[in-house]
């Protein structure tokens, strides 16, 4: 099965709704508790980090009999070090998104967390590429 | 113990959300960092913060949390309520800080 959705840089509004959209597939299908909701971390923070960093992006989710894909591909600043975003408390918002809530650091660091694997490539000015793999089993 | 059985021993607001009332509440999480709530929050826990926008309801709504409870007499902002309405977890308020609120919940928990 295979989900498209296209993320708008700075629209927080529909932050959350590719991962809302997939927590219920998820569930349809009946995976495992646990597995959805380390999916559904792992997006949620990759989606921000398109609203909070980049231009625009798309998700595209591929779910099979034992895995669920997501690639999450933005057109953005892309990153420079990665070392230095992957560490826990570093971040590169501004103080609007901060405010919110948002830019606490804990973007990069929870998608690996949360991902049994995670690839990130990244182009400086041109954008970032995060692929991310879960397991059902 | 349940959301409104929490609202009525704290004299707690209920500004929405008003279908959840009845949902279970297995504890609490206080924090105003989204992704510390994304990453650590557990399901059915009551949320304590300061943060008033939508994106408070993707959240909750994603982690399946019980209810959020605004401190301070703060209060939600308009479409927050509306997403806390169509997902049924009840936004709640406090004249209280969170460190107070959040003491009066943990004591109520462990009675």
């Amino acid at each position: 099965m295979k989900l498209t959705f296209t993320i708008q840089g700075g629209d927080f509004t529909h932050a959350g709704h590719p991962s809302s959209e997939v927590k219920k597939v998820l569930k349809q299908l009946n995976i495992d508790n646990k597995i959805i909701k380390n999916v559904v971390i792992a997006l949620y923070e990759a989606e921000v980090n398109v609203v909070a960093h980049a231009y625009s992006g798309t998700v595209n989710v591929e779910i099979d009999e034992n895995k669920i894909t997501i690639l999450v591909t933005d057109e953005g600043p892309g990153i420079p070090d990665i070392d230095l975003a992957m560490k826990p408390g570093y971040s590169t918002a501004s103080k609007s998104v901060q405010e919110m809530g948002f830019g606490a650091g804990m973007g990069l660091p929870n998608i690996k967390k949360n991902t049994d694997e995670m690839w990130l490539e990244t182009e400086v000015g041109k954008g970032t590429k995060v692929k991310m793999l879960n397991y059902f089993a | 113990m349940k959301v409104f059985e929490l609202v009525e021993e704290l004299g707690l607001k209920v500004f929405s959300g008003h279908k959840g009332l009845d949902r279970e509440i297995s504890g609490g999480y206080v924090s105003d960092l989204l992704s510390d709530v994304m990453g650590n929050a557990q399901e059915a826990q009551v949320w304590i913060t300061l943060q008033v926008h939508q994106n408070v309801m993707a959240i909750a709504s994603l982690k399946d949390l019980a209810a959020v409870i605004l401190v301070s007499n703060l209060e939600p902002q308009e479409n927050t309520k509306q997403n806390s309405d169509e997902e049924n977890i009840p936004i709640l308020g406090t004249s209280l800080p969170a460190f107070e609120i959040a003491g009066k919940i943990y004591q109520a928990f462990n009675r």
